[in-house]
């Protein structure tokens, strides 16, 4: 039964309606790969019995014929969202061994529908991260190596272990949250599909919050069309989260007929970033000559305020992750320091031992930012060119429907290649940051191999709440791209 | 009714080693918002649950926790505003103040900082001579509450309750116009009294539903008056911040208290540090509680969690639509009456007063009413330490009281013993005085027949009456005696003069 495992979700909802197989045979097979695939660090927590307990309820519905839109479909869920009863870390030593009594919106979503959870992906702590390195729980091993090559690759972050789970086929799909690019990213470079929905398109309640503002939920999925069906399921307004939008969701699913004829596509000028490799550009160019093909009218774009994007970035989101981060202190929850003084060495000890360095460089930098003194020449700044990109954006979709972009600098990079550079490694946002700062849709389709045979991804950006449009010029992407590599399943050998 | 912006300075100086100094005073009220659930989550805000009773995830700051404004107090802010006479804001921002402290679980407070909700107000305070002041209102803006950090239950643990944690309070800022402690006091009393007219707080100051912090400065004589002018606040001095001082009481001492000790230190040579300072109620002073280097950086930022709170003016103006009759307009409609502005503010303080002594007032005169309230019946609540809520006697009862010794059907004297009989043992007052026979006399056979006995047995005391009309006093009490006391008073008088022949003076 191993090829149910390399199933689109898509096609394992239609076997499972058809009843070709039970959601406990596939759940089953998948408990089974994510065992063998341990050699990949993708979970943090496992939850085989939970997982086959959940799909022999969704067998008992399909009996009795109440059939929700995922029932039966085994999902892995990035360790950000809190679920019920079942350890949620962050990736953090500092939530120690904390059990949520509640359940986030997106994930009771998808179980209302029938879904069957996994297990909990690993992640970069609090989701800080573009290589899933600075996880308390040991970083991730990307599926892919590159041609001739038995070194180990990052899967991308922060989202690295839901983006290693779909690729290594140990789920149908996953859920991830993106904050400068943590769904797309990882998606590209481990060649399969990341959306980033509008913010307020998918709830928050629920989610370990790094970056109140940049937040958001979104699919990690093998094709186009599963993004669609998933998407369909997490989103929703939810009063829990006064910033979740209360605008119908579609069917996307069905919207992603009609082709693209007529679509006018934007190539923003301003990410031809010297640096770059060719192999990116000429992925991008390619690309819009794929849309170009199926009838969609090419137009060059300015989006004059790019080059600010990194920095704003880096402003805005260490700043709401210091205070976000503020609750995790020793004293309702999670790890607390032995041998403590008084209640500030109890803070000091608490927090220097339960954060990894990256999340407290971001903590530092925050806590800075918005200090007095500093806080008109950095976080005010920010904010004025957070308006300025998004005028930006704003009159770049007066000329066209959609941008075309690639999504990062490069394909996926050995482990520990850029953990001494924070920088460097910052820069593997460098096409993404700018989605978020401006709470646009953004997707990232596998398009192409690079040299050494790794994946890279294009991503389009969307209008605001205009997922369809985007899901479907991704879809023309995708059927042009006809990517249909996956990685050689070393570690089950 | 005589209100000033800015009163004369009789009375209002200190005086020091050195010279005379004036005192500037202003206040940050931190009132609990009524209403049943937190500002913003939906937990419970009743008073003396049990601890950690009263706690939802979002008030204990769990992961992925997000707030969700509280409808209801901000109908209450606003409502607060209008009381206030201030200025509504249709669109307010909530931000993060950001410090860590074990009651404070989310590591920041969500109050408003740079956007209130409310701006610029006024209340006008009354002073026991009966004038008037007004003191002007800077903003009020909504924010949570912490909880509470109990340190005296374990030798070696701190505990934490978060009942609190999340309550809605409004922080209302007064500009600093105060002078006096009296003022201070006068102020947080008024404030009091209109939230509780608008039914947005409790006001209850020892549950802690209202607490003040007070600046105090001194400055010399002609500061403030400078001040006023100019908006500059380089012509006052530098100001302590006195925390949560809990009673009006304890208000005008810290006042008292500070102002003598920054004098001191100036005429000493020395400077004062601005500074937070806590009040000692046991000790009668206040001390230092931090200085202005060591005050937090709360690094105020706009709480991403929250879209700006805007509503439209037909909203505001609903709510403008049922606020009540205010303490300063039931005051004037008092005064109208005939009231003095000492008695109507008095009345006025409180609702429950003010509702009994319209009950009270009705179909007699406005000052008789007045005074049998604040004689009579606010003599004996005092007495048995009972409020105005808790009277044994309705204000209907009390009514018929009034309107039996003006139609002249009981004397003064035997109202008031009317009264004592209904407080302790209830009843219809026009039934007991039927009952018991404590009609007063006017029928002057009767009176006359009284007057013979006594002059019968006192036949000495008939002489020197005569020598000295003066004495005629004592006849009075005994022809009253003779009577029960139901005798009117008038009419033995005129009825002695003409039986012993006295001359009219006397």
């Amino acid at each position: 039964m191993s090829d149910l495992i390399s199933m689109t979700l898509a096609e394992a909802r239609d076997a499972i309606r058809a009843k070709k197989f039970s959601s406990r045979e596939l759940t089953g097979a998948f408990v089974s790969a994510i065992e063998k695939a341990r050699p990949l660090n993708a979970f943090i927590t496992e939850a085989g019995e939970q997982a086959l307990t959940m799909a022999d309820a969704a067998d008992k519905r399909i009996a009795a014929g109440q059939i929700g839109a995922l029932e039966g479909l085994p999902l892995a869920i990035k360790d950000l969202f809190c679920t019920k009863g079942v350890r949620t870390t962050a990736a953090s030593k500092i939530l120690g061994n904390f059990v949520p009594s509640y359940e986030s919106t997106v994930t009771q979503n998808l179980w209302d529908a029938g879904a069957v959870m996994l297990g909990k992906t690993n992640l970069d702590e609090f989701a800080m991260g573009s290589s899933n390195e600075t996880s308390a729980f040991g970083n991730v091993i990307n599926p892919w190596r590159a041609k001739n090559s038995n070194v180990n690759l990052v899967p991308g972050g922060s989202s690295g272990g839901s983006s290693a789970a779909v690729a290594a086929d140990l789920c149908l799909a996953a859920t991830g949250t993106d904050t400068g690019g943590s769904i797309r990213q990882p998606a590209a470079v481990t060649g399969r599909v990341g959306l980033k929905p509008t913010y307020g398109r998918c709830s928050r309640f629920g989610v370990v919050a790094f970056a109140s503002s940049l937040d958001q939920a979104g699919p990690m999925t093998k094709t186009v069309k599963d993004a669609a069906i998933m998407l369909k399921t997490m989103a929703s307004v939810d009063a829990k989260d006064s910033t979740s939008v209360d605008i119908e969701v579609p069917d996307y699913e069905k919207l992603l007929e009609g082709g693209i004829k007529g679509l006018r596509v934007g190539i923003p000028k301003e990410y031809r970033i010297d640096g770059v490799p060719a192999e990116i550009n000429a992925l991008w160019t390619k690309g819009a000559d794929w849309l170009k093909a199926q009838g969609a009218e090419i137009v060059e774009v300015s989006l004059p305020h790019t080059k600010y994007a990194l920095p704003t970035y880096y402003i805005v989101a260490p700043a709401e992750a210091s205070s976000n981060l503020a609750r995790y202190d020793g004293v309702k929850f999670g790890y607390r320091a032995e041998g403590v003084r008084d209640i500030t060495d109890l803070y000091e000890k608490s927090r220097g031992q339960g954060f990894g360095a990256e999340v407290q460089r971001r903590i530092l930098i925050g806590t800075y930012v918005l200090s007095a003194g500093y806080y008109d020449a950095y976080y005010s700044r920010a904010q004025k060119l957070r308006t300025l990109i998004k005028r930006d954006f704003e009159q770049a979709f007066e000329k066209c429907d959609v941008l075309l972009t690639p999504t990062t600098p490069g394909p996926a990079f050995g482990v520990g290649a850029k953990t001494s550079d924070p920088l460097e490694m910052y820069l593997q946002d460098v096409f993404t940051v700018t989605v978020n700062l401006v709470g646009l849709p953004g997707i990232s389709v596998p398009a192409g191999l690079s040299e050494n045979g790794l994946p890279l991804g294009l991503q389009l950006i969307g209008q605001a709440f205009d997922e369809a449009t985007l899901l479907r010029v991704a879809l023309a992407v995708e059927t042009a791209a006809d990517f249909k590599h996956s990685p050689a399943k070393w570690w089950s050998v | 009714m005589v209100v000033r912006m800015n009163a004369p300075i009789k009375n209002k100086l200190l005086k020091g080693e050195t010279g005379e100094w004036e005192i500037v005073i202003g206040m940050e009220v931190h009132a609990q918002v009524l209403s049943q659930s937190k500002l913003f989550s939906g937990a419970s805000t009743t008073f003396g649950a049990e601890p950690n009773n009263n706690v939802s995830f979002i008030d204990a700051g769990f992961p992925g926790m997000l707030p969700v404004i509280n409808e209801k107090c901000v109908e209450q802010a606003v409502r607060t505003g209008l009381g206030l006479k201030a200025k509504i804001n249709l669109r307010s921002l909530f931000d993060r103040k950001n410090y860590f402290y074990p009651d404070l679980p989310q590591g920041y407070q969500i109050s408003q900082y740079k956007d209130p909700i409310v701006g610029e107000g006024e209340v006008l305070i009354d002073l026991k001579d009966g004038e008037s002041i007004k003191v002007g209102i800077e903003r009020l803006h909504l924010e949570q509450d912490a909880g509470k950090s109990l340190h005296d239950q374990h030798p070696d643990h701190s505990f934490v309750d978060l009942n609190r944690s999340g309550i809605a309070l409004m922080e209302i800022v007064s500009k600093p116009h105060m002078r006096t402690s009296e003022e201070a006091a006068a102020f947080l009393k008024k404030l009091r009294a209109i939230v509780r007219y608008l039914g947005t707080c409790d006001g209850n100051m020892d549950e802690g539903s209202m607490r003040a912090d007070v600046n105090v400065s001194v400055c010399r004589v002609g500061g403030y008056d400078e001040f006023r002018k100019t908006g500059s606040f380089k012509s006052l001095g530098t100001r302590c911040e006195i925390k949560n001082v809990n009673s009006m009481r304890f208000i005008a001492q810290a006042v008292e208290y500070e102002a003598r000790r920054q004098i001191e230190v100036i005429e000493g040579g020395g400077t004062i540090a601005q500074e937070t300072r806590l009040y000692d109620s046991k000790l009668g002073e206040t001390r230092s509680m931090r200085s202005k280097e060591e005050a937090h950086d709360y690094r105020y930022f706009p709480d991403p969690d929250l879209l700006p709170l805007e509503f439209e003016q037909s909203w505001v103006d609903a709510i403008a639509k049922t606020l009540p009759e205010l303490p300063d307009e039931k005051k004037a409609r008092f005064m109208q009456s005939g009231l003095s502005p000492y008695d109507a503010s008095v009345l006025v303080g409180e609702r429950e007063l003010a509702d009994y002594y319209e009950e009270l007032a009705k179909g007699v005169d406005a000052k008789a009413a007045a005074n049998w309230l604040n004689n009579e019946i606010v003599g004996r609540l005092n007495r048995d330490g009972l409020s105005i809520t808790d009277v044994p006697v309705s204000a209907a009862a009390n009514n018929a009281i009034i309107q039996m010794i003006f139609d002249q059907t009981i004397s003064g004297k035997i109202a008031k013993d009317l009264l004592d009989v209904v407080w302790t043992e209830g009843g219809d007052p026009r039934q007991v005085v039927e009952a018991r026979g404590m009609k007063q006399v006017t029928d002057t056979g009767a009176i006359d027949a009284a007057i013979e006995a006594v002059i019968a047995a006192n036949p000495d005391k008939v002489e020197e009456v005569k020598a000295k009309p003066k004495l005629s006093a004592w006849f009075v009490g005994q022809v009253m005696k003779q009577t029960g006391g139901k005798a009117n008073p008038a009419a033995v008088n005129a009825a002695l003069k003409t039986r012993l022949n006295l001359p009219d003076e006397g």
